[in-house]
């Protein structure tokens, strides 16, 4: 679909743009601290921005709650966070905000932001965020959650529970599957026997919908809806969108030993931030002089971001038993 | 003061701090409307404080946990009902990797302040999975509390407390308690600590440190003792972490320690006393620390004679503490 569909005006698709490109630039960044030893680990959302923006433009990060998983880069930076909160978490530093330098690398997590923090036991999050939307509900604060896991984690017992109980009480939040295809190693056809995972919404008693999540728009608008249902009583949606895992599943991950170098090549020529650049060009929203430019700028704001990062403390060895129960 | 069971304790706690802090809710499987759980520890709360506060859970204790941790990071103080330890399996992770980590992970920046209440313990012709004692699974993990009430004062005092707590707190009830043990307790407010080993009775001979059913088999022995021997008594209240300053002070003053728990010995809770008695009071002892626990046996039978040589029993407790007070 056209960007201008979304009904989003030009000044709103370029901050939306502006927040996918950053993201993307700021995965490599991480990979390249990687890489050169000065983070262990990295978890990227590649080949998922432009979805998880266009998700997350549908919510107001003010009030209302996300719950993400590992790869929602882009999505919490529209939440809020920025490039430097996120490089102190890769760094393990003490003002990292996702966990103060006690969790991986992109177990995304913000007070300030109202967003819960990831814990790798994947799929945990989807029953605390039902618990989330029961207190907005019960608390009548008009807010709404969000919350995201990957394609594999719809193998475990927790997402059934949990969309189960959204069902019952008609929870007013949104459940997002972020479908890459492969679950580390593991393809769509060894975890689950259908085709569109959307279905599964039918036997909760929810919505359900199948989106492209390469396609900004159609992402955009299945969202928006979804988030005014849940903001209107209507209950809770569970949507599947489609992306892309463009890199290794993690920095300790070869993706050439399982997959094929087509089948890698083609998701690449499809990669979701060049489509959209492409779309930006051909609506006239921007033009080739205003996109290197923005480029620039990211890049900038990145090695800005970096360097200050590093030179942030590290945790104190005293922290190691602080923080354990409240009455401290 | 009025007489109640630890089952009314139970029930006027909830209802106490319900009606104290509007953020509480409650439940469980079977929890709300007319029935109250199966056991009826929540009997007529629904009807007092509305469905929205007081409701039943789908049959998922997965989703138990995690709806009381989510329920938790939005400032409600939720409290949980496992309807039989049990049953407390599917909820490990959420226990483990949420509830208990959400204040440490975040460097403080979150909590999940919730109770998560169960039914443990045997006795009861309970059968394999009715009768279990479960807290060795948990006890050992920081930033969780685990705590049992062995009185009707604490069934009161110690879930208040739980309640208020900004900690996650796994609450263990003994069954075979709820009915079969009454007492005079304050109609007023009162609250016992989560932390603190309690010494119900002094003695000097034999400290006999228990909790749940087997604190009632180590009353009833030091009673029937009483002319021969004198003999300490420690509810140990708190299963995780263990209050040691009250253990080690009880274990120092007679030298001679009788630990029960009627959890299988390996792993116990009572293995984790010993633990710390051997490590810092060794020179202090007397005698041997003796345990008495369940045989190794997967779980406790059904049929009565084979529960009853499964469970500790009040013989074996008197017969211990003599033992060990002629040692």
């Amino acid at each position: 679909m056209k960007l201008k569909d979304s009904k989003l005006n030009n000044e709103q698709l370029i901050q939306a743009y502006r927040i996918i490109k950053k993201a993307r630039m700021l995965d490599e960044r991480l990979w390249q601290l990687n890489r050169i030893g000065k983070s262990t680990f990295n978890i990227s959302g590649q080949g998922a921005e432009v979805g998880q923006v266009a998700m997350a433009l549908n919510f107001e990060p003010d009030k209302d709650y996300f719950l993400p998983y590992y790869r929602d880069m882009a999505a919490v930076m529209v939440w809020g966070m920025s490039a430097k909160d996120i490089l102190m978490g890769s760094l393990g530093k003490a003002d990292d905000p996702s966990s103060h330098g006690r969790q991986m690398p992109n177990h995304y997590g913000s007070r300030a932001h109202n967003i819960v923090p990831f814990s790798s036991t994947v799929t945990t999050q989807y029953p605390v965020a039902t618990g989330v939307a029961l207190a907005m509900q019960i608390d009548k604060s008009k807010a709404i959650a969000l919350t995201a896991t990957g394609e594999g984690s719809t193998a475990e017992g927790d997402f059934h529970e949990a969309l189960n109980f959204a069902g019952v009480q008609k929870l007013p939040m949104v459940f997002v599957i972020e479908n890459n295809g492969y679950a580390i190693s593991t393809p769509n056809s060894e975890e689950f026997g259908v085709n569109d995972l959307s279905v599964r919404a039918d036997g909760y008693g929810m919505f359900g919908r199948q989106v492209n999540g390469r396609d900004f728009t159609e992402t955009y608008l299945a969202f928006k809806e979804a988030a005014e249902n849940a903001r209107n009583g209507k209950g809770s949606t569970l949507i599947e969108m489609l992306v892309d895992r463009l890199t290794a599943h993690s920095s300790d991950d070869d993706q050439r030993v399982y997959r094929t170098p087509e089948d890698i090549a083609k998701m690449k020529e499809n990669d979701c931030v060049g489509l959209m650049e492409q779309q930006l060009l051909d609506e006239k929203i921007l033009n080739k002089d205003n996109l290197a430019s923005i480029k620039e700028e990211l890049a900038d704001e990145i090695d800005k971001a970096t360097e200050e990062a590093e030179e942030m403390p590290n945790p104190t060895t005293d922290q190691l038993m602080t923080h354990i129960y409240g009455e401290e | 003061m009025s007489e109640k069971s630890y089952l009314e304790a139970l029930n006027i706690a909830i209802t106490e701090e319900m009606q104290r802090d509007e953020g509480v809710m409650i439940f469980g499987e079977d929890v709300g409307g007319v029935k109250g759980g199966v056991f009826g520890v929540t009997k007529g709360l629904a009807e007092k404080f509305g469905d929205q506060r007081v409701f039943n859970s789908p049959l998922g204790e997965s989703e138990i946990a995690g709806l009381a941790v989510g329920l938790g990071v939005m400032g409600h103080h939720a409290i949980a009902e496992f309807q039989f330890a049990d049953y407390i399996l599917p909820a490990v992770n959420q226990i483990m990797s949420e509830a208990t980590k959400m204040r440490y992970k975040s460097g403080g920046d979150w909590s999940a302040p919730i109770v998560m209440r169960t039914p443990y313990g045997g006795g009861v012709r309970g059968g394999f999975y009715h009768s279990q004692s479960t807290e060795k699974i948990f006890a050992g993990q920081p930033g969780l509390r685990i705590v049992t009430p062995s009185t009707v004062y604490d069934a009161k005092g110690l879930l208040k407390s739980a309640i208020r707590s900004e900690d996650p707190v796994l609450f263990y009830e003994h069954k075979k308690l709820y009915r079969s043990i009454k007492d005079d307790i304050p109609d007023d407010d009162y609250t016992v600590p989560l932390d603190k080993a309690n010494v119900v009775k002094n003695g000097d001979d034999v400290t006999v440190i228990a909790y749940g059913m087997m604190l009632q088999f180590a009353l009833k022995a030091a009673e029937e003792l009483k002319n021969e021997f004198s003999v300490e008594v420690v509810d140990l209240r708190s299963l995780y972490p263990i209050d040691k300053s009250t253990v080690l002070e009880a274990v120092r003053k007679t030298g001679k320690v009788l630990l029960i728990t009627e959890d299988t010995k390996e792993g116990s809770v009572m293995n984790n006393v010993s633990a710390i008695i051997a490590e810092e009071a060794l020179f202090d002892l007397d005698a041997p620390i003796k345990i008495l626990a369940g045989p190794d046996s997967p779980s406790m039978p059904y049929a009565k004679d084979l529960e009853d040589a499964f469970l500790v029993n009040q013989e074996q407790v008197t017969q211990s503490i003599r033992e060990l007070a002629e040692f």
